[in-house]
């Protein structure tokens, strides 16, 4: 079966979102996590979530369109990967929801203030880690039934040292991305701001190793049958991604801090497509010992009347979706002011 | 205890209870919506600062419904993939775009305007807070359509086909799909029904507000603008109602005849209230109007309709079995919703009467009662409403609607993941139920706060750092001018 122009246009696209995705609520999840180490006061807590405040609905937005789109495009892999990591999903899911509500109801329920920072801090770090443990394992390949479902140990099963060897990768990447966008908006000279810059190398750093040894492990131990024409674009994009982690670790140690969000976005952007490309164009990748074969964008995709109508859809969408995205991060542009914490 | 190691049932207990939860704070929201935007532009309009304040406190109110709708959105959104796998293979292609569209083209609008309207007010101008604030209804009610395009699509499927290997629902016509028998009337339904929710929620306070004797003002305005939306989109719902059921009539004949209790064909009679002994298969009701609801269907007193033991016996709806439908459950919603809707007509009535009558509501406290537990007739005229629209079409999840195209149904027990076992579905229940009371716990706490607190004018100068009691340590004052805005022109282009 030869993959279609639209089946292949959908399978990219997916991953765009997915990159959109990490590389803006990567910030919000990373300064979750982060919260209870960077906010040591009551202004200080107050000023790292106003800094995620007017944006991070929007940026979980780009997640519940990823699911979307792959429920709407390849509705084979959605069901397969949303009911086989039932429990991961699950955690996932409880996380985004205490995070949302702890994040609106803070300010307003004193009383409770120790709850919401818990919620907080808990319901970022569950995704955070989990997304990078779910793409992991659709990558090095799960059992499944003749029906496509997974048949292995419920959660359990989904963890192998490369899977949570990915699982760190993502949620370190957050961190950096969380201390890189808090450099950014966190008050000049503050403490805040001073802790953030102190800890922003460390992560960078780290980010970068757990990167080279996670794309050696994944070339050398677990290497899944990959599209040939893609080699070599594999291998431009592993190295763009060491070299962009490079530039934000320099940039951010001139202090050029909006600089240092930017390059960090791009290297996350061009990470999950190295991914993207590494996969193409298996969806999700069957084990050894699986009955069901692997999913991919040909026998998995909807027909191609429905994709035609969904790009026509996304060409509607998305560049309102941007104007939404230019609007509310230039009205919100600068750093937080902390006379402006009350709304 | 059987049903507990049923992943049937469990899977569908954790989609009803769900389900119902998010609807409970939807209407709210999206009718709330509407009161915002309504304040909002008389704020603008006037510039008196009672009427921002007033704006002001639905603001808060409505963010902290909104935030629990749009967390409790997301369990919805992952629960096709999740919990009915099967059902998302086979109605992938058609049923996945409108959830797509609806994220990309409602979500993104919603959540960012929302993310003005609850921190722009110091960074936008006045025009473009304005603006946002109807953006964030538009953007509700948009999301609103394509959610019921999806549920319509289930209830009277249209533009598909089954597929050559049986297995799947294949997309042939778009607009038949999106605009199937039922997506408009249904809409409009929905839409009547959170515009009434928001607008008794409204009411409710200023009832609440003339009760205390606080506020007197602000209540008796509340009370004006409520009624009037309450007014207009209750009458618009008894025509949206009534087209709802006649397509119910002509599309979902065991639903029909659920509805109203109907084993034996029959010409429908009309009910106000009544129980259905299953066992009997009789309808038990003090009085009924003969040919009623025969009349309310379709304009005739004497039309015969199949009764369940009929239909059981033709080939389409052979998968039903009399015996173990849910008869007296959407029996029970279906008259439940009627009446409740009742409650309210007659509410508004004595409400309007006595609001606009030189404004002698301010006095009457046991209308001022009602009033204030009136947002409860909405609520349960809501759940009630959606119980009918879902046990109604049991066993199907895919309902093999009249005009629906042959072979495009699926039963709900064919529809679940079969990766899912019992024990995580008993896990996962819990824990939606520990975690969905504690955050109910939550906004009833700060919406309660929010009303105590009631719409005041701030104190002090917003720029001179006035900090309310919830935060713990003031900002010093004195930074004031030289901390604000644009110390650092350099740093503010993040993201796009």
């Amino acid at each position: 079966m030869d993959i279609t122009i639209l089946q292949g246009l959908w399978f990219f696209l997916i991953a765009v979102l997915i990159a959109v995705y990490f590389m803006l609520d990567g910030f919000d999840l990373g300064i979750g996590v982060l919260y209870p180490i960077l906010g040591m006061n009551e202004q200080e807590k107050a000023v790292l979530r106003r800094s995620v405040g007017p944006v991070w609905d929007g940026n979980e937005v780009w997640l519940l369109t990823a699911g979307g789109a792959l429920f709407a495009a390849f509705p084979l892999a959605y069901a397969t990967t949303f009911s086989g990591f039932y429990l991961a999903v699950m955690l996932v899911l409880f996380g985004l929801i205490v995070r949302a509500v702890s994040l609106e109801y803070r300010s307003h329920d004193n009383s409770w203030r120790g709850l919401w920072d818990w919620c907080f801090c808990i319901g970022s770090l569950l995704p955070a880690l989990l997304f990078g443990v779910a793409i992991g394992c659709i990558y090095e390949g799960i059992p499944m039934t003749a029906n496509g479902d997974y048949s292995g140990v419920p959660l359990l099963g989904l963890i192998t040292p490369f899977t949570l060897l990915c699982g760190v990768m993502g949620l370190v990447l957050c961190l950096t991305q969380g201390l890189a966008w808090e450099c950014a908006k966190a008050p000049l000279g503050s403490d805040l701001y001073k802790r953030c810059t102190k800890l922003r190398p460390i992560f960078q750093i780290v980010s970068l190793v757990v990167f080279i040894v996670l794309t050696i492990v994944a070339l050398t131990v677990v290497q899944p049958q990959m599209h040939d024409a893609l080699g070599w674009v594999r291998i431009v994009l592993a190295v763009l991604v060491g070299l962009l982690l490079l530039v934000s670790l320099f940039a951010g140690a001139q202090k050029k801090d909006t600089l240092c969000v930017v390059v960090q976005c791009a290297a996350i952007f061009m990470f999950i497509m190295l991914f993207a490309t590494s996969m193409f164009p298996n969806l999700v990748v069957a084990s050894p010992d699986s009955v069901g074969g692997t999913i991919t964008a040909m026998n998995a995709a909807s027909s191609e009347l429905t994709l035609t109508w969904m790009t026509g859809i996304t060409c509607v969408g998305l560049p309102l979706v941007l104007l939404y995205h230019v609007l509310i991060y230039r009205a919100f542009r600068g750093r937080v002011d902390v006379n402006d914490l009350n709304y | 205890m059987d049903f507990l190691s049923d992943p049937v049932f469990l899977a569908r207990m954790q989609f009803a209870f769900t389900a119902m939860y998010h609807f409970l704070l939807v209407p709210i929201s999206i009718g709330l919506g509407l009161i915002v935007a309504i304040y909002e532009t008389r704020a603008y309009r006037s510039g008196k600062e009672e009427d921002a304040a007033a704006s002001r406190f639905w603001i808060k109110i409505f963010t902290a419904t909104f935030a629990l709708g749009v967390a409790t959105g997301i369990t919805m959104e992952f629960s096709f993939g999740t919990n009915w796998a099967d059902y998302s293979r086979f109605v992938g292609d058609i049923f996945g775009a409108p959830l797509a569209a609806e994220a990309l083209l409602a979500f993104f609008l919603e959540s960012t305007f929302l993310g003005v309207l609850l921190f722009g007010r110091n960074h936008v101008s006045k025009r473009f807070y304005l603006i946002s604030a109807w953006l964030v209804f538009f953007g509700s009610a948009l999301s609103a359509l394509w959610i019921i395009i999806a549920n319509s699509w289930m209830q009277t499927p249209g533009g598909a086909e089954l597929s050559a290997s049986g297995t799947q629902a294949v997309l042939t016509n778009f607009f038949a799909a999106a605009f199937n028998p039922s997506t408009l009337t249904r809409y409009s339904h929905v839409i009547c029904a959170v515009l009434i929710m928001g607008a008794f929620g409204t009411m409710a306070v200023a009832a609440w507000y003339m009760h205390k004797k606080d506020h007197e003002k602000f209540a008796l305005r509340a009370m004006k603008i409520g009624s009037v939306v309450a007014t207009i989109s209750c009458a618009a719902m008894l025509v949206t109602a009534h087209s709802s059921a006649v397509v119910v009539s002509e599309e979902q004949p065991t639903k029909f005849a659920m509805m109203e209790g109907m084993y034996e064909s029959e010409v429908p009679p009309l009910y106000a209230f009544g129980w259905v002994d299953e066992e009997s298969q009789e309808v038990l009701a003090p009085f009924a109007i003969p040919g009623g609801t025969s009349f309310l269907a379709n304009g005739t007193w004497d039309t015969e309709y199949d009764g369940l033991n009929a239909l059981s016996n033709t080939e389409q709806y052979g998968a039903i079995d009399p015996e173990d439908a849910p008869v007296n459950l959407v029996f029970q919603s279906y008259h439940l919703m009627v009446a409740m809707f009742g409650l309210m007509a007659l509410t508004l009535l004595l409400a309007l009467i006595f609001t606009f009558k030189g404004g002698s509501i301010k006095r009457m406290k046991w209308l001022q009662w009602i009033i204030i537990i009136s947002p409860l007739f909405a609520v349960l005229a809501i759940q009630s409403g959606w119980a009918t629209a879902e046990f109604g079409r049991q066993p199907w999840v895919v309902y093999p609607s009249v005009t629906g195209p042959e072979g495009v149904s699926l039963l709900t027990a064919d529809g679940v993941s079969l990766a899912v076992s019992g024990p995580e579905l008993i896990i996962t229940l819990t824990l939606f139920a520990l975690v969905y009371l504690v955050l109910f716990i939550a906004w009833a706490r700060i919406v309660s706060r929010f009303i105590k607190q009631g719409p005041v004018e701030p104190v002090a100068d917003k720029v001179a750092g006035a900090q309310t009691s919830f935060m713990a340590e003031p900002a010093k004052p004195e930074k004031a001018e030289g901390a604000a805005g644009s110390d650092d022109a350099t740093s503010s282009k993040e993201g796009e």
